[in-house]
């Protein structure tokens, strides 16, 4: 970190910082919808980090990060109410769990020579048959959803991650800035230069002796443990879990979007991505509301032309364009 | 003396076609060797058997003592062989510097030994100037010499060059060739696949002469270069 630290522009770290106390102090000011309009920022901030460590940085397409977020919400939830074993301690099982799925998923595609879209297909089919599976699991309520106790005694302590939305708000702010400071240390690691390398040429990379199954297997590790983190906070946050939501393709692709629009393969663009297309998705629910579009999946038109207009305008991602015009130099990809 | 590189009786066939036919040479620690031939000879896929990229049908190539067929690339980039490749292959959205780190990565275990390896591999290569840009806005010269300057930074005790000179203009082969015989000077083994024979000329003290995927001639410049047999496959009539 120390050395990453000294690297950034005097603006950078005075930028950041503010950016950084300006959350710290939000709940101040913010009310209630304003706060979990946030919370979904640093969720979004904090998947995207996770993704875009396999995506941007070692350059392997998943579209199945469902299936780790759901394993990790379902672990630990299920071990909370079923066993009474709280969610600090589950997460030490929910990650295991979703990094053990990940490894397979990555093993029995490079293994076998399965790149590119076909490897994002084989993440599809995983995320897929496991949200069939879990319809039929009995122990976790299957199709009819696992419910957390919303009221009682233990519910709404910190230490089973109940409680209001500041401890969701401070929760998932320290998650988003843990990643993000862990991506950016990987980033400039032996490590992350190998994967740069493998995602820029597999073949010249190899040359220059890089063992680019282990590089990858590594990236799948890192970014599937830590989706499935995400995970455990989803659980805990909404309380309910239902397969057909949590391992659906549609939330894989929600958490692809940060990274894509923000920039894919840079440490800010998670975040910025995540700053982005919270509040806007938001906006447009209230605004085809104003304008009395009832119709189904008109915001989905809106917000799906915005994040046309935003890609043609800015191919490479908002913040590459957005650091070059804050003078902050440029952070390559 | 053991040779560093010892190949023999190697083979490849893609789908019955014969691409190399049992060629053996050896390559003594400190020489630079070329391999010469006309186009479609087997060069390349000689080459591609030495670096790991694809294994021979037969035969055996010996590394330093040790057998190297059947290793992956990268084991066999980790025992000490770096290569370039004929069309190069850049990292191109990363900078000149982060290329070379790259490849001094192999055996720094921190990024500011890296950066230093690199440092000094890119002053022998007059890449330190442009060490800033990004790889895909390098002329094909820069590219070429940003090629050897990663495979250099894997430290390798013998460095394949797969036709760097190939596209340059006049000084800047020779630039490449003061280049290779000063790495060379410094103790560094070239196996060197070339058609410029400007600089096979200049450089290599021993040739191997392929053709049609058999060896038809090797030895020193002087007596391969008026082999009956090399002048009418390769060099053509006209140099007679």
């Amino acid at each position: 970190m120390s050395e990453i630290w000294l690297q950034t522009s005097t603006r950078g770290k005075a930028l950041s910082l503010l950016l950084l106390a300006a959350f710290l102090l939000a709940p101040i000011l913010a009310d209630r919808y304003l706060l979990s309009v946030l919370i979904l920022v640093f969720y979004f901030a904090y998947l995207g980090q996770a993704w875009n460590l396999l995506m941007g940085f070692a350059g392997q397409l998943s579209l199945g990060h469902a299936l780790y977020l759901g394993l990790g919400a379902y672990t630990a939830t299920a071990l909370w109410t079923l066993f009474g074993i709280g969610p600090w301690l589950g997460v030490f099982i929910a990650v295991p769990v979703a990094a053990l799925a990940g490894m397979f998923i990555g093993w029995l595609g490079w293994r076998f020579s399965i790149e590119g879209v076909y490897f994002a297909l084989l993440t599809i089919a995983f995320a897929e048959f496991t949200r069939i599976g879990f319809d039929h699991l009995q122990i976790t309520g299957a199709a009819g959803g696992l419910f957390l106790p919303v009221n009682g005694e233990a519910a709404g302590k910190w230490w089973n991650l109940g409680g209001g939305p500041l401890l969701y708000y401070y929760l998932a702010l320290a998650l988003a800035t843990a990643a993000t400071i862990l991506v950016a240390r990987l980033r400039q690691s032996p490590l992350g230069y190998r994967w740069l390398a493998v995602r820029e040429d597999p073949q010249a990379a190899q040359a220059a002796g890089i063992n680019i199954f282990r590089a990858r297997m590594m990236a799948m590790l890192i970014s599937s443990g830590m989706t499935a983190v995400g995970g455990v906070f989803y659980g805990f946050y909404y309380r309910n879990l239902f397969p057909s939501q949590v391992f659906d393709i549609g939330r894989s692709i929600e958490l692809i979007l940060a990274p894509i629009i923000g920039g894919l393969g840079t440490v800010f663009g998670p975040i910025v991505g995540a700053i982005i297309l919270t509040p806007l998705g938001e906006g447009l629910t209230g605004l085809v509301q104003e304008l009395g579009l009832n119709a189904p999946g008109t915001k989905a038109i809106f917000y799906g032309i915005t994040l046309m207009i935003i890609i043609s305008l800015q191919p490479n991602g908002v913040w590459p364009w957005l650091a070059r015009r804050l003078g902050l130099g440029r952070e390559t990809k | 003396m053991i040779p560093l590189l010892s190949v023999n009786d190697v083979s490849k066939r893609f789908r019955g076609l014969a691409a190399i036919s049992r060629v053996s040479f050896d390559v003594q620690a400190g020489e630079i060797f070329a391999v010469i031939g006309p186009n479609g000879a087997g060069k390349t896929t000689l080459f591609n058997m030495i670096a790991g990229a694809l294994a021979p049908n037969e035969g055996t190539i010996t590394f330093a003592g040790e057998k190297m067929d059947g290793l992956r690339a990268d084991e066999i980039a980790q025992r000490g062989i770096g290569r370039t490749f004929q069309v190069v292959k850049p990292f191109p959205a990363l900078t000149v510097e982060d290329n070379v780190i790259v490849g001094a990565l192999l055996h720094a275990s921190t990024l500011s030994a890296a950066r230093s390896i690199a440092h000094e591999v890119m002053s022998h290569l007059d890449l330190v100037g442009k060490r800033a840009q990004i790889a895909s806005s390098l002329t094909l010269p820069d590219r070429k010499r940003l090629e050897v300057a990663r495979a250099l930074a894997t430290r390798p005790k013998l460095l394949l060059l797969d036709e760097v000179m190939a596209g340059l203009r006049p000084t800047e082969t020779d630039r490449i060739v003061a280049i290779l015989r000063e790495l060379n000077r410094a103790g560094l083994t070239i196996l060197l696949i070339e058609h410029v024979m400007r600089a096979v000329t200049a450089l290599a003290s021993k040739i191997l002469v392929l053709h049609h995927g058999a060896a038809i001639a090797e030895g020193t410049p002087e007596h391969v270069l008026r082999e009956p047999a090399v002048i009418e496959s390769y060099l053509g009539a006209e140099s007679l």
